[in-house]
């Protein structure tokens, strides 16, 4: 019963995945064709292919074998020494240093990711997250002392950090490399043995993920299970010690049902629709810039931390859009659907997904700008819609995709309820010269990071937490955040045989629950008194039972 | 159900009109809570003697003094959680304000258990306060008079539109758990906490489950008499005194040396007369066993023969009034129940081993516990005990004071739970930390946007290594 629960709606999906998954490898194919100006080795898609059908089966059993080979490893204490985590996030620093070209071509192959976009975003992000992570991890490691209240003198405490187990990271594909990397380092920083699983829907990103992390890193503790719905079924049948998950919420929920079983503790990264609340008083051309900067220069808007939707007043939209329009034409030329510095569609199945948001009926007559799109080569290029209606399909869910719907209102603060009125997104973004707007969003809107005057630079923030609220998510990441993301915070207590109190024990007496009062209470004064045998306090009678 | 719909209802309109993110709304609901238990210490004695036999002494130290502490405490420290904490940021960034703010989840539901009903239904609600939520706090209907009592004053001293209190069985609990929460707490077993995660995991609710296990105590061999008498103390302390072993930071079973138990458990005899006397059933200074089932539950763990047979003190119950007598076993079979269950209840086993050292070995083969006490001065003993063992926490030559340190987080792992509070844990575990970045308008870096060419991505490659000087000389054309 339990498994037919958990694997029905991960069943629903697979076909259309399948089926889009084999699409895009054939659409790759066409895609390829067309030239380009970065000069990739030709790709190799029949090769492909072939490894393809040569995957081996991953079932329950298989995945109990690879779970016990990591438990005896985690057990052993190895992952447990400063010396190999660091030898490990050295290694993946190695890794990207020595295969940058390959990951960049991987990526290519996925999502016609440019290379600047994926050096930026994913191959730099996942270097400085090595760098970080070794500069401090000893520091992260040291136990941190704690107070103690002096009702417990003589004693001295400590919170000390230690691994969690074997953890499962299950990734996504929009930024397959960076997703994948990110929450391992976290996870080998803490000291836990872990499994990787990452996205069948970028199928050369989790490929090459898969030979580069048998080639650079501990077998023995560190393992790719590549594979979609079955495979991900498999593993969750089994006890982790906690399961990191980006992805959609939907299948968010069957995660943690599957970790409920074994009360795994999970953290979820999902996404959300995030608003770009935009005022009239600002610099138009930087904040246009910057919108598109995180829409459609995030992997085309499929980002978790896109921009979604922008809200502003009637008044301005005019102008906004007359900015993103020149911004666009700047950045990707005339032709946007020419352009080599904008990504693809990851597949047919969300190409069709985007299709069908624009041609609903309320929301085919508002676009203002683009529109275009080619099935074959899987592309749409930046649209920017006015006036879509809050009951259409687009403002329901979230769009992952480049489609940006312009809602507008009379007074900038209007714009609040409609944040409010929606789930809480993972980022919200307003740009405003307005001190009071500042404040009052900041104050006002829930959301899982927030960022004033520019999109998506929060991500590279390693001292800030990253991560949802509500339906975008729970548990956050990067930096130290990352460390205790997957570390027990274990308190210690060293007490010493002295200073014990009788008042703890029985037989009770009115004496010691006055003491005790004071005691609690940290009444120095309090204490001498019921101590020498005088109390202030006239509740005694309470005690008689 | 209607009824439940319409008192959700309100408490997000509560919510949503931003009354209890004010820090004088949280500061008055902490306040008014002091005030509680203050005026009302009598009925609450009152109520834990009716459901648990529980003395006051015993009443005060775990469940008034823990609440009145916990609530003073967050009061003294609620501006300084509240306020946003600063993060540094790169110069790349400048000008640019990184920051860390606490904010409310919204509304939250609070399961709470039988066994410390006031302070473990209240001391997440001080947690939830502070943190500006608006609560449904369910007790357990095991503890029916603590229940009623929270029932029924709590919307008196407390803001009633914001704070809501629940009573009801397992029926009342299901239909909790199926109406979308921002956050659940829960205090009690595996088997209702694994109900709860799976009913949160429909509305991706996140969770804090205080679950329990069977927690250690290992002792060490120790030379001094003193040091003995307070390691049996404490031990009894930890065993018997918190509500008849029913707890789940309680001592579940001794591991000692086999030359070492027969002192141990000499002194624990002696020490068992001195403290409730020559017969601990008429004693009112030890708890009773909550209900029937769990009379019948912990009944079934002796009945076993093989564990009857290990029984080397009291073991006498008296169902009539739900006592048992302070129970000791010698190495009862370690695949029996009462060792492989957590015990909740006034049976110690002792386990002895050949040397101390394998404690470690034993603790590890068995799930991870939400505490590990151990009694001993050996250094080097401690560090691995520390290092080696996985648990919630460790306590070191003491029992029980781990949770009344609100700079410990409390907390299990593994099978003992997970999520942590206690002091500024509580806060956080009620609250989101929103990351909040604010950049100006000016200046602006070109090589952030498309069309990419060559000086961009190298620029990109200096700004990530904060390699400001060949940036410069990138900027300036200086560097190929």
């Amino acid at each position: 019963m339990r498994s037919l629960s958990l694997r029905s709606p991960f069943q629903n999906c697979s076909e259309e995945v399948n089926s889009c998954l084999n699409k895009a490898i054939i659409y790759g194919y066409t895609y390829k064709k067309n030239p380009t100006s970065l000069s990739f080795p030709s790709p190799s898609y029949s090769k492909m292919d072939k490894e393809e059908t040569k995957q081996r089966k991953f079932d329950v059993k298989e995945g109990g074998l690879l779970m016990k080979e990591l438990r005896t490893s985690f057990n052993s204490g190895k992952t447990k020494s400063y010396e190999w985590r660091k030898s490990q996030i050295q290694s993946i620093a190695t890794m990207v240093e020595e295969k940058e070209n390959e990951i960049i071509e991987a990526l290519y192959k996925d999502l016609s990711k440019p290379k600047t976009e994926a050096f930026v975003s994913e191959i730099s992000m996942t270097k400085s997250s090595c760098k970080l992570a070794l500069k401090h991890l000893k520091s992260w490691m040291m136990p941190v002392k704690a107070k103690t209240p002096w009702t417990t003198y003589p004693s001295s405490a400590e919170i000390v950090s230690e691994p969690l187990g074997v953890v499962l990271i299950i990734s996504t594909w929009n930024y397959p490399f960076l997703l994948s990397l990110d929450p391992v380092i976290g996870a080998i920083a803490a000291g836990n043995a872990v499994v990787l699983k990452p996205s069948e829907i970028a199928p050369a990103t989790s490929s090459l993920l898969a030979k580069l992390i048998l080639e650079y890193l501990d077998k023995s503790t560190i393992r790719v299970v590549e594979g979609a719905v079955a495979e991900t079924s498999a593993l969750l049948e089994h006890k982790w010690d906690k399961i990191f998950y980006t992805g959609g919420a939907r299948v968010g929920r069957i995660i943690m049902d599957a970790a409920a079983k074994h009360l795994t503790p999970v953290i979820l990264e999902l996404g959300g629709k995030c608003p770009a609340l935009v005022d009239s008083n600002i610099n138009l051309q930087v904040a246009a810039r910057r919108i598109i900067a995180g829409k459609w220069v995030c992997n085309n808007g499929q980002a978790c931390i896109a921009v979604d939707y922008i809200i502003t007043t009637k008044q301005f939209a005019p102008m906004l859009i007359d900015a993103l329009r020149n911004g666009v034409e700047e950045f990707f030329g005339k032709d946007p659907m020419e352009s080599k510095d904008i990504s693809r569609i990851v597949n047919l199945f969300h190409f069709n997904r985007l299709a069908s948001l624009l041609d609903e009926d309320k929301v085919s007559g508002k676009i203002v700008y683009g529109g275009q799109r080619d099935e074959n080569q899987l592309k749409i290029g930046p649209t920017i819609l006015l006036d879509v209606p809050e009951d259409s399909l687009m403002m329901k869910e979230e769009i992952f995709g480049p489609l940006l719907p312009i809602l507008t209102v009379e007074r900038i603060e209007e714009g609040f309820d409609v944040i409010k009125s929606k789930s809480k997104p993972l980022a919200a973004y307003v740009f405003t010269d307005d001190e009071k707007m500042k404040k009052d969003f900041v104050q006002n809107v829930s959301a899982g990071g927030m960022l004033v005057n520019d999109t998506v630079l929060q991500l590279t923030v390693s001292s800030l937490p990253f991560g949802g609220v509500g339906d975008s998510g729970m548990g956050a990441y990067h930096g130290k955040f990352s460390f205790d993301a997957f570390s027990h915070k274990k308190g210690v207590l060293y007490r010493s045989f002295d200073g014990d109190a009788n008042a703890r024990y029985p037989p009770y007496t009115p004496q010691k629950q006055t003491l005790l009062k004071a005691l609690i209470g940290g009444n120095v004064f309090g204490i001498i008194l019921a101590l020498i045998g005088w109390s202030r306090d006239d509740s005694d009678d309470h005690i008689s039972v | 159900m209607r009824e439940l719909e319409d008192g959700l209802a309100e408490l997000r309109q509560t919510f949503k009109s931003g009354r209890t993110r004010n820090a004088a709304w949280r500061k008055n609901q902490l306040r008014a809570l002091i005030q509680l238990i203050h005026d009302k210490e009598d009925k609450i004695f009152e109520a834990l003697l009716q459901d648990l036999g529980k003395h006051p002494v015993e009443s005060y130290r775990d469940e008034i003094g823990i609440i009145e502490k916990s609530a003073v405490n967050a009061l003294n420290c609620l501006e300084k959680w509240m306020a946003p904490k600063k993060s540094r940021l790169p110069l790349l960034f400048f000008p640019a304000k990184g920051e860390v703010m606490s904010e409310p989840l919204g509304v939250v539901l609070i399961f709470a258990s039988w066994n410390f009903p006031i302070s473990l239904a209240l001391d997440p609600v001080i947690g939830a306060i502070a943190a500006g939520n608006t609560v449904v706090l369910k007790p357990s209907e095991l503890a029916p008079e603590c229940a009623l009592f929270l029932a029924e004053f709590v919307p008196l001293y407390l803001d009633c539109k914001a704070i809501k209190v629940i009573g009801g069985g397992a029926d009342v609990g299901e239909q909790l758990l199926q109406q979308k929460w921002d956050k659940i707490f829960f205090t009690g077993s595996p088997r209702v906490g694994r109900v709860v995660m799976s009913a949160a995991a429909k509305h991706l609710t996140p969770v804090t489950l205080e679950l329990g296990g069977k927690c250690p105590v290992i002792v060490d061999t120790l030379s001094s008499p003193s040091d003995i008498k307070v390691t049996v103390k404490r031990v009894i302390g930890g065993k018997w005194g918190p509500c008849s072993g029913q707890a789940c930071i309680g001592v579940d079973y001794v591991l000692v040396e086999e030359k070492f138990a027969p002192t141990v458990i000499d002194l624990l005899k002696k020490t068992i007369k001195k403290f409730y006397g020559d017969n601990p059933k008429d004693s009112k200074n030890i708890c009773r066993i909550v209900n029937k089932h769990h009379f019948g539950r912990l009944h079934k763990l002796l009945k076993d023969p093989l564990v009857a047979a290990s029984i080397i003190h009291g073991g006498s119950l008296d169902e009539e009034k739900l006592i048992i007598e302070p129970t000791i076993l010698l190495n009862p079979p370690l695949d029996a129940e009462i060792m492989t269950e957590e015990i909740f209840g006034p049976l110690l086993p002792i386990i002895t081993l050949n040397n101390i050292q394998e404690s470690i070995e034993f603790i590890n083969s068995r799930p991870k516990p939400l505490t590990i006490y151990a009694f001993t001065k050996d250094e080097t003993f401690q560090r691995q005990i520390v290092s080696e063992t996985s648990s919630g926490s460790v306590t070191f030559n003491d029992t029980m004071v781990q949770f009344a340190c609100d700079e410990l987080p409390f907390g299990g792992v593994g099978q003992s739970g997970f999520g942590r509070y206690h002091g500024k844990y509580s806060f956080d575990t009620f609250s989101h930390e929103k990351a909040i970045l604010q950049r100006s308008f000016f200046p602006e870096l070109e090589p952030r946007y498309p069309p990419w060419n060559d000086f961009k991505l190298k620029f990109i490659r200096f700004g990530y290594k904060y390699d400001y000087f060949n940036l410069l000389l990138l900027l300036m054309g200086l560097k190929k």
